[in-house]
């Protein structure tokens, strides 16, 4: 039975572990990057980085991503607490009415955006015709960050739902019982209890906002650079693997870091349903 | 009730929120002006036209060959891979199933760009081959994580009655295991048909020689402007998504009551 994984186990040995080992080295390594035999180790890549024009780009990217977060967070709490509290059937019905629109193509909901805020959009034409100036909402960090909670808010609302789900409701009445009125047990009970989902959910907004290229190139117009948008033009434009490499290194690593500050929130990891491993 | 008037009204705007791209892109489609934002009346004019695409009816055939093809592939190797795992002691079994989160966590951006890297150390030309591949690598890791849950419902002693009844291996596996796990497996095989239907990123870096998919026509349309039959074209995919999405969802609550079923028994 165990010789089935044989196919998955060279599979993940070619399309998972090898690359990740090959953009290291390129990483590690400066040449032409069509020709292997012309490269050399060096560090110049992580050098080139440090340079305030990239610097600034993933501080940019790290803000954009911690405030989208942060936005989620506020935007989804309620919406999850509110949605636990509601009768099983209205919960499956509003938690499916979440999950519908990210199966939807996500380049078209985000680009749709365009069509409600944009120069000639739904919201502007609404403003002229009631005597209003149109207002430039698109292409500067604001619409960007639309972006990111529009597309990631779900990430955040579905953990922290299913883990408020499963708090057990003796808890709730023993609060109450022992004196302490709704604000006191939400902020003494649920409020702790919920965690782990936060950090599910914390985690699985910080990762796509921080990597995401497409809503910024979408949303944010020509200026707007993230990370993203860097190593999506050494790889597809400027051909410097090595660069791109270097970067996406760079950018595995404050992730590997962000989960592993987010993970120490979360004390219990095992047996609760918040966990993502 | 002040409250409560409160919290309708906030899940009212969550839900606006989360809808009103949506629903202005499916009304759009049916405008007969080009310009975004002035309605000028009534047509099926774009969905005529989309049909009449050489570029976006290709991306289509090619979105839908990688999706069913990357679902089948994954599906199997998943499935075997999950069989595997489960039958696997504790180590051995807990670092393949972090190995297998690895396309999960990674960022799209990165896991694209090492196959990119990878395909080009391999020398292989960019195109329909290197999509399909990047697509079955992540959606592997879904098959197997739903098809693990269903082999820990499956009760062990069934396998080895029908081997004492005299069936090979094989036979037992083929006759007993996998109709038990069947629900999983297609669970699984529907998840990966619409992670690939879906995907831009991986395909993005992952595709070359003018080969493209959906996500990919609708980014370069994007950069040009946009076309209004991108419009109809959303509003097709996401009437087919929500159908599709619906047929999951019965099956799932299927599954639910028949696994609570099970526990009770």
């Amino acid at each position: 039975m165990r010789k089935a994984t044989f196919p998955y186990l060279i599979w993940i040995f070619i399309f998972t572990i090898v690359p990740l080992f090959l953009v290291l080295y390129f990483a590690f390594t400066t040449g032409d990057s069509q020709n292997f035999s012309t490269f050399q180790f060096s560090l110049e890549n992580f050098k080139r980085f440090l340079d305030p024009v990239y610097i600034n780009v993933l501080i940019r990217s790290i803000r954009l991503a911690f405030v989208s977060t942060i936005l989620c967070l506020i935007v989804g709490f309620p919406i999850a607490y509110i949605i636990s509290r509601e009768k099983p059937n209205r919960q499956n019905l509003m938690i499916l009415m979440f999950v519908i629109p990210m199966w939807m193509n996500f380049l078209l909901r985000t680009y749709a955006w365009l069509t409600l805020l944009g120069r000639n959009g739904f919201v502007n034409n609404l403003l002229t015709r009631m005597g209003f100036q149109a207002l430039d909402l698109m292409y500067n960090d604001k619409a960007v960050l639309l972006g990111m909670v529009y597309n990631f808010l779900p990430f955040m609302v579905l953990p922290i739902y299913s883990v408020l789900t499963k708090i057990d409701k003796n808890l709730l009445e023993a609060a109450e019982d022992l004196g302490a009125n709704r604000a006191t047990t939400f902020r003494k009970v649920i409020l702790p209890l919920s965690l782990p989902g936060v950090v599910t959910g914390t985690t699985m907004v910080f990762i796509p906002a921080m990597s995401t290229f497409v809503i910024s190139s979408l949303l944010g117009g020509n200026k707007s650079n993230l990370i993203g948008n860097l190593i999506e033009r050494q790889f597809r434009w400027t051909g410097d693997w090595h660069f791109g490499s270097s970067m996406s290194i760079i950018l595995m690593v404050f992730i590997l870091l962000t989960m592993a500050i987010t993970n120490k929130f979360d004390k219990e990891k095992e047996g609760r349903g918040g966990g993502l491993w | 009730m002040v409250s409560r008037w409160l919290k309708r009204f906030y899940v009212f705007l969550i839900f606006l929120f989360l809808y009103a791209p949506i629903m202005v892109l499916i009304v759009y489609s049916f405008n007969d002006s080009r310009i975004r934002g002035t309605w000028s009346g009534f047509t099926l004019r774009w969905y005529i036209e989309l049909f009449r695409d050489p570029t976006i009816l290709k991306a289509l055939y090619n979105t839908i060959l990688v999706a069913v093809l990357a679902a089948i592939i994954s599906t199997i190797i998943g499935t075997l891979a999950a069989i595997g795992i489960h039958n696997m002691p504790g180590l051995s079994k807990r670092i393949i199933l972090n190995l297998n989160y690895i396309p999960v966590l990674n960022p799209d951006i990165v896991t694209a760009v090492s196959l990119m890297v990878l395909y080009r150390f391999l020398k292989l030309d960019f195109g329909f081959t290197t999509m399909l591949l990047s697509h079955i690598t992540f959606c592997i890791p879904y098959v197997v994580l739903s098809v693990l849950p269903k082999l820990r419902q499956l009760n062990v002693h069934l396998a080895e009655a029908a081997m004492d009844l005299g069936a090979t291996p094989f036979y037992a596996f083929r006759k007993v295991i996998i109709p038990e796990i069947m629900p999983g497996i297609i669970t699984g095989g529907l998840m990966a048909f619409t992670l690939s239907i879906d995907d831009f990123v991986i395909s993005f870096f992952t595709t070359g020689n003018g080969v493209s998919n959906l996500s990919i026509e609708i980014f370069s349309m994007s950069k040009r402007g946009i076309n209004p039959t991108i419009n109809a074209l959303s509003t097709i995919m996401f009437l087919s998504i929500l159908i599709l999405l619906l047929i999951i969802n019965k099956r799932t609550e299927k599954l639910d009551e028949r696994g609570a079923r099970i526990e009770k028994n």
